[in-house]
């Protein structure tokens, strides 16, 4: 430990009172998220890591089958054709999607209710950021940041997919033509993007909110609170009224409502002739009723946080 | 220019009356100590004067209420708390980033050189850190921005002695200056008497004395009554009477009578009792009388 030393240099001692400065909301968000990425570390390694497993894992698919399905594609039809060898790309953009769903769903329960019982709230509030800045924040993690993430990981991933698969073609002597053709990346990553912006961003955006008020409101086990109140009055309502209404909402929304607003929202797998309808999709009721339920949680836990302190 | 103006604060949590219509003004460039036994309302206080609590009454802080705008009033007011901690991932250079980021007025030159005074490295995470350091480390984030009221709400807690009275060197020596103004809480009251100029002891959530230091020491004067003088020393009703290796230790309030002053000198050794020995004979006059009122 070292001695302080009296006296500093430089130390505006007697100096006139600044006006109170102020720093723009667009800076003060940028740095609440940048400190949810140094806390939440797992945002990034985990989608990261799932991205490095399927690259180390797909030498042995390339070795076993490519050359195989190469010769026997001429057999198949164009669409069998775009099957056969998009699989171990839609398999990749899938696991990468559940890996950075997967982080959501735990980080969204988690963050109002960490800083509380890690008792940093305090230190947090403390600071000149406010209750709706640092929970708009936070849920910009499940809803902006991560299937951002898992897109740009998608594309990264399918790339080198695409060039090892190349690479092999050529040393077994064969075309690359008719793979770079079939597979149809460019499309194929596009109704990736459609689909998370869809269906990611915005259609589950009052399940993160939810979780996120949960998370805010929670004294112990945010995550029971999340699940079992739902559970418990779907259960209720099917006993006493022997209807199942909020049990069809939930199940809507967790589907993606009927067949028709999967289609309008982009489904896996990505076919790159699927019809996607983006005006329909804008146009239904079912969007903006669940953006406005998530624009009242988040709302509801800016105001919760207010009145929290640690437990 | 007063920076806290309270009238009528009161809280309750449910039937708890923490805070019990307590007045209060706190003027620039005072360094107050707020003094109570635990549940007294000092921590309501503060955490009402910091935004994050809602209250009844009227409270400014900086011409703010602090309920409603807590994030414009922390541009300018900064607070170290115990219970405000640090967050244990949390990386020294990503606070300095942070704070960077998010305080208008954070001169992170001047928190790298309090930081270069410790032996704090910019690499390492708050969880490796001592509690000493943790809170050098708090100070140097805090001292570094240029606010116009600091809270200190037990501050030092747990720390040596070595650490306390460097934390209120440095407060003192590379912070205070009379724009600035200071609220400190804490047990450790000898810490603390020469370091403040005012002194506001609460209790049941009212505020039971409230001075400045000169005022204190003025009022307040310790005798070490020498034997053959005991009953003449009884005679001017002192506060407090206890015994000392035998002797009789006696608490005048100068206050109460103005020509005891004078008289104390031929008792005994007279001097300026500490802030704690006067607060525990207030403590203890209330504690009477309340059983008084009950029985």
């Amino acid at each position: 430990m070292n001695t302080q030393s009296n006296g500093m240099p430089g130390l505006p001692l007697g100096a006139p009172a600044a006006p109170p400065a102020s720093l723009s909301p667009a800076t003060l968000f940028y740095w609440s998220v940048r400190r949810e990425l140094w806390e939440y570390r797992s945002i990034y390694l985990a989608p990261l890591a799932i991205s490095g497993a399927i690259l180390l894992a797909f030498p042995f698919v390339l070795f076993h089958h490519l050359p195989h399905i190469m010769r026997t594609l001429s057999s198949l039809d164009p669409s069998q054709q775009h099957d056969a060898l998009a699989q171990p790309y839609d398999v990749a953009a899938g696991l990468i999607m559940a890996a950075a769903f997967i982080v959501s769903v735990f980080y969204s329960v988690d963050c109002l209710y960490g800083e509380r019982r890690d008792r940093s709230i305090l230190f947090w509030k403390s600071l000149p950021v406010s209750d709706l800045t640092t929970v708009l924040a936070k849920a910009s993690i499940p809803l902006f940041v991560l299937p951002m993430l898992a897109f740009v990981l998608a594309v990264v991933t399918q790339a080198i997919m695409l060039m090892l698969s190349s690479v092999v073609l050529l040393a077994n002597g064969q075309s690359v033509a008719t793979l770079w053709t079939q597979l149809q990346l460019p499309q194929t990553l596009l109704m990736l993007l459609y689909h998370l912006v869809t269906a990611h961003m915005l259609w589950y955006a009052p399940f993160y909110a939810w979780l996120l008020l949960v998370s805010a409101w929670a004294r112990r086990a945010p995550f029971l609170w999340a699940v079992m109140p739902p559970l418990a009055i779907g259960v209720f309502e099917k006993i006493a009224f022997h209807h199942s209404y909020l049990a069809d909402v939930l199940g809507n929304r967790f589907s993606g409502g009927d067949d028709a607003m999967t289609a309008m929202m982009g489904d896996m797998p990505f076919h790159p002739g699927m019809h996607v309808s983006p005006g329909a999709f804008l146009a239904a009721p079912g969007l903006w009723a669940g953006l406005a339920v998530a624009a009242g949680l988040l709302f509801g836990a800016a105001r919760l946080r207010r009145y929290r302190s640690p437990i | 220019m007063s920076v806290i103006e309270a009238r009528g604060l009161r809280k309750a949590f449910g039937s708890t009356i923490a805070l019990d219509g307590v007045d209060l003004r706190v003027d620039e460039g005072r360094i107050l100590g707020l003094v109570g036994p635990n549940g007294a309302g000092k921590s309501t206080a503060l955490n009402a004067i910091l935004g994050l609590t809602p209250h009844e009454g009227e409270l400014r802080v900086l011409g703010r209420n602090p309920w409603s705008e807590r994030d414009q009033l922390m541009r300018e007011v900064c607070f170290v708390a115990d219970i405000a901690v640090l967050p244990r991932w949390i990386k020294v250079s990503q606070a300095l980033d942070y704070f960077a980021g998010v305080h208008p007025r954070f001169d992170r030159a001047k928190a790298e050189a309090f930081l270069a005074r410790t032996s704090i490295r910019q690499a390492s995470k708050v969880r490796e850190l001592s509690k000493g350091m943790v809170v050098q480390l708090h100070l140097a984030l805090v001292m570094a921005v240029d606010a116009r009221l600091l809270v200190l709400d037990e501050p030092t807690l747990g720390l040596d002695i070595l650490y306390r009275k460097q934390f209120y060197d440095s407060l003192l020596t590379d912070y205070f200056d009379h724009r600035r103004t200071i609220l400190v809480t804490t047990h450790q009251v000898e810490d603390i008497q020469h370091v403040l100029t005012d002194l506001m002891f609460i209790h049941r959530g009212r505020i039971v004395l409230n001075c400045t230091m000169d005022d204190f020491e003025e009022r307040y004067l310790e005798v070490t009554v020498s034997p053959a003088q005991l009953d003449a020393a009884r005679v001017l009703k002192p506060v407090r009477e206890r015994q000392v290796l035998g002797r009789s230790v006696m608490l005048f309030d100068c206050k109460l009578n103005p020509a005891t002053k004078q008289r104390l000198a031929a008792l005994g050794d007279a001097r300026s009792p500490g802030i704690a020995d006067v607060f525990v004979a207030l403590m203890d006059d209330r504690a009477d009388t309340t059983q008084g009122a009950t029985v």
